[in-house]
């Protein structure tokens, strides 16, 4: 059980050591900008992430760094923050997106229906990337659409789900929002 | 210095105003299992092993986190509070692995202390058996996520005695773990000084040093709280 | 509110909020701006019609029928749902009284009037919502010749804190964010705090699904929550604050920022307000997605950037908040009701709702009924007034079989029992709680095991992971109630559910985990049978 696991070669992890700088705010001069706007206070660190991950699509550990130093924090710190909020990616986003909603509305309407629907057809289970980044599956809890449930969004645009009793008519509705079909079940 | 008096578990005992209820506890004699808290850290009331009852309440109180008042009527022991600890440490060895007989801190772990304490032989909740890694990384020490229970005495511990912040909790819910700086090998981490103050006061085996093997760890978690009254009342402990 | 007094020029009300947006609205009041602004298409008009006012509003209420609209005239009001693009023109024309074909008989419009007199409509008491769905939001002028802010002046010329203070408790308001907590003692404790910097907060990080009142208040009538919120910062002698709203609700920000920008162009936030001394800052923070942010301390790391994770009180952040300040936080809900309540008095709303739970309450209501959307009652309206009569019930005529309050940390309240008052106190006897206000009503099909794995799923999702008996009890729960939606649970099993669901909640650290056990609980007190019936073969 306690086997310990081997340390990956030097490389393979970004490179992460502060380096002797001209100042607090500097790297990528967008994010440096961003951080002065903001008055370079540690209190900040939330809308600071939010402001990086609309530049990058999320966040990449040397932007984090960036951050962690312009705000003084500590590295550790600005890790855990940004690893424990939902909406904050880690990884570059999937090119496809497709999020079922299960919140409790969605769910009495069908929606564990659907997001079933959509795992087989993705081949993907929730909150999963395809390995190629072609598409994820994300699930919502409630997007406040209930009057339109179930519901899903598909790269950002919602749509109400007809059908969701009728596998086959699923199916078809699924095909004509141009979701892939038949992909390998892992 | 003024003083408030209470009972506990029967006992009148009086301690200083602003004395904790897990001091007051101490102080009768009694004693409550404890994971989280550790004396010279600021308190978190997270392992919620030292919840006790207070008369007129229905609230349980973390008696690490609160304030001790005049008056106040304390039963530590009850059959209720008995079933809750045992329970919960039947939850953190579940959602762990840990396996006592080859551990680095069998005998000196304060987990095995406590399943000793509350009775507890089995977990009743089935095991999860996570795949969690281990960061040997370190040149002195090593960090085995199978065996950590969240206690973050090394996150304060680091942040609050040596200021350096290594540690931190990543993560959240059931995925929850302890990160050193940004995600990264606890050996690359620049801000580590080596000073070994999370390896000496970690509960268990999580954090250990290299050249301990099954059994060998000596854990100092007393230092946190000598450090602190050094630091703070030119007190030291020689 | 819906229906308005008959008016000489007519006028049109779309909602333009994030329900009737995501049917649609969006395309629709371009359609009806661009046939307004086209004049009269109609053959042989020849006078230049008068311009037709198409105003963007908040929510209309009826969001199962979006995109919602309202059209004001000599007769009063007429509400239209569902209506598309195409049919703009055609009511336009309808509006101006130059149709070929009487309304009834305009196949564009037919069959999308919606009756204004039934009780969905009819038994609404809007208070925090009387403005919401008639100003247009993004429009202080249009707010302040409603009568935000007057209370404020008011209060700042006329009132001391004390004065504001006293109304509020005189008014018996209590926490509308779930916990019930009543908001005068709260603001007391806050006040009467030794001197020193005090900051006032918004929790408007609802979370809870199947709830969507408090964003209606923020996209539909923000000065109401801002005037509120100014004067919540003056009873207890705050000058900064911040509203704390959940990512997830990206128009309610953006209309929040924009009334923001314009009370401080107009004088009514920043330094010398309403030209006294009283001097407010307010600030947006946005979430990141953490449903625990609703818990108050969680809310406080993270307006502070930090993990949201809770911490054990006391001390309450009402003495120890942000920065270590005393903190005043209040729910979007219970600061919209507070203009009113100085405007009425606090006797006047005292006298609405029932002993223990006064004023009205916003509920969404949501699930297997006819009539998705908001109402605002009286406290003490019964269960069965809102699931059935003015939710109409289950859609497809069969009974309705539970209603569920409260969300995550709520339960399912058997039909049986929907002659219960909502109140805070018998909805908690239930073994629910009223919650933020959400109602998700459920049907015949839904088992009740599954729900509450449905919501010890979330749960589990969103356990901050501090404290063991909601991050490993909540875990180990979801197994269990798996084993039940699987049929193949055991007695042991049973046995098992019920002892840990009381332990997490007796000993979690925060009212998420203690809460988290309720959806289980409830349902084994009112469902026991479903649970039982799910024993697997040979136990």
């Amino acid at each position: 059980m306690s086997a310990a696991t081997p340390v990956p070669a030097p490389g393979a992890v970004p490179q992460l050591h502060p380096q002797p700088g001209p100042g607090p705010c500097d790297g990528d001069e967008r994010i440096a900008r961003l951080i002065r706007r903001q008055g370079c206070q540690g209190d900040g660190l939330i809308e600071v992430l939010h402001q990086v991950q609309e530049i990058h699509g999320y966040l990449p550990k040397p932007a984090l760094l960036q951050v962690a130093r312009a705000l003084r924090l500590p590295l550790s710190r600005v890790y855990g923050v940004a690893s424990f909020y939902h909406l904050f990616r880690l990884q570059a986003p999937a090119t496809h997106r497709c999020a079922v909603c299960l919140g409790t509305a969605c769910f009495v309407r069908g929606g564990g229906r659907l997001a079933a629907g959509l795992q087989r057809r993705l081949g993907l289970a929730l909150n999963q990337t395809r390995d190629d980044g072609a598409w994820a599956l994300e699930q919502l809890s409630c997007i406040g659409a209930c009057g339109q449930a179930p519901v899903l969004v598909l790269d950002g645009v919602l749509f109400s789900a007809p059908l969701v009793d009728q596998p086959k008519a699923l199916d078809r509705w699924l095909t004509s929002l141009g979701l892939p079909a038949g992909v390998e079940t892992r | 210095m003024s003083v408030i008096t209470l009972q506990v578990d029967g006992r009148d005992v009086a301690v200083p105003a602003g004395s904790t209820l897990l001091q007051a506890i101490r102080a009768a004699g009694l004693s409550v299992p404890t994971l989280c808290d550790l004396e010279g850290l600021e308190p978190v009331g997270a392992c919620r092993l030292c919840l006790v009852e207070l008369e007129g309440s229905q609230r349980l109180l973390p008696a690490c986190a609160s304030e001790a008042s005049e008056g106040q009527v304390i039963r530590t022991d009850t059959a209720q509070l008995q079933g809750y600890r045992r329970m919960a440490v039947e939850l953190f060895f579940a959602e762990g692995n840990h396996v006592c007989a080859f551990c680095v801190a069998n005998g000196t772990c304060e987990l095995q202390d406590v399943a000793v304490a509350v009775g507890m032989d089995h977990s009743r909740f089935p095991y999860q058996y996570p795949q969690r890694a281990v960061d040997a990384s370190h040149p002195r020490f090593s960090l085995d996520h199978n065996r950590c229970i969240l206690c973050t005495r090394c996150v304060r511990v680091c942040d609050q005695i040596e200021g350096a912040h290594v540690w931190d909790v990543a993560e959240r819910g059931s995925d929850c773990r302890i990160v050193a700086g940004l995600d990264q090998h606890w050996g690359e981490v620049d801000a580590c000084t080596s000073c070994g103050k999370c390896v000496d006061v970690c509960p268990t085996g999580a954090l250990y040093a290299k050249e301990d093997t099954t059994a060998e760890k000596h854990p100092h978690p007393e230092r946190a709280g000598q450090l602190r009254r050094a630091r703070e009342q030119r007190q030291w402990t020689p | 509110m819906v229906a308005l007094p008959p008016c000489e020029r007519p006028r049109l009300r779309c909602c333009a909020a994030s329900g009737c947006r995501s049917a649609g609205a969006g395309p629709l009041l371009a359609a009806l701006r661009a046939a307004a602004a086209a004049g009269d298409i109609s053959a042989g008009a020849s006078a230049a019609p008068e311009p037709l006012e198409v105003r963007s509003v908040g929510c209309l209420r009826l969001c199962g029928e979006g995109p919602l609209l309202a059209w004001d005239g000599p007769e009063g009001t007429r509400l239209f749902g569902g209506l598309t693009p195409a049919a703009a023109a055609a009511l336009v024309a309808q509006v101006r009284g130059v149709a070929p074909i009487p309304l009834a008989a305009d196949p564009a419009l037919a069959g999308h009037q919606l009756d204004l007199e039934q009780p969905f409509f009819r038994l609404q008491r809007p208070l925090v919502l009387e403005g919401c769905g008639i100003v247009d939001p993004e429009c202080i002028e249009d707010a302040l010749a409603h009568g935000s802010y007057a209370q404020l002046r008011r209060v700042l010329h006329e009132l001391s804190p004390e004065q504001v203070r006293e109304q509020v408790r005189r008014s018996g308001l209590r926490g509308r964010g779930g916990g019930g907590y009543p908001t005068g003692l709260k603001w007391d404790t806050v006040a009467l705090q030794p001197p020193g910097r005090r900051y006032v907060v918004c929790n408007a990080d609802e979370g809870d699904p199947g709830a969507f009142m408090d964003r209606s208040v923020l996209e539909g009538d923000p000065h109401r929550l801002l005037e509120g919120m100014a004067i919540a910062a003056y009873a207890v002698g705050a000058d900064h604050g911040y509203l704390y709203v959940r990512a997830e609700y990206p128009l309610a920000i953006e209309r929040l920022r924009l009334a923001l920008q314009q009370a401080r162009q107009q004088g009514l936030l920043g330094s010398s307000i309403a030209g006294t001394a009283f001097a407010l800052e307010l600030e947006v923070r946005v979430g990141a997605g953490a449903y625990v942010c609703g818990e108050e301390t969680a809310l406080l790391h993270s307006i502070q950037g930090q993990r949201g994770i809770p911490r054990t009180r006391p001390p309450y952040p009402a003495q120890a908040g942000l920065w270590g300040a005393p903190t005043l936080i209040n729910n979007v809900e219970t600061l919209a009701a507070v203009p009113v309540i100085l405007r009425q008095g606090g006797d006047w709303y005292a006298a609405i709702g029932s002993e223990g739970s006064r004023g009205t309450k916003v509920f969404s209501l949501s699930g297997a009924i006819r009539h998705t959307g908001l109402v605002e009652v009286p406290m003490g309206t019964s269960l069965r007034t809102v699931v059935e009569t003015m939710g109409g019930g289950d859609p497809d005529g069969g009974a309705v079989k539970a209603v569920q309050t409260g969300g995550p940390s709520g339960g399912c309240i058997p039909a049986a029992l929907f002659d219960t008052p909502v109140d805070f106190e018998s909805l908690l006897a239930l073994g629910s709680m009223m919650g933020s206000g959400g109602m998700v009503v459920m049907g015949q099909g839904t088992a009740m095991p599954e729900v509450a794995r449905h919501f010890m799923a979330f749960s589990v999702n969103e356990s901050c992971g501090k404290c063991v008996p909601c991050r490993a009890g909540t875990v180990q729960l979801l197994a269990l109630l798996d084993r039940f939606v699987a049929q193949r649970a055991t007695a042991a099993d049973l046995e098992a559910l019920e002892a840990l669901c009381t332990m997490v909640k007796a000993t979690s650290l925060c009212g998420l985990g203690q809460a988290a056990p309720n959806p289980v609980l409830s349902t084994l007190r009112h469902f026991r049978q479903e649970y039982i019936a799910a024993l697997g073969p040979g136990s």
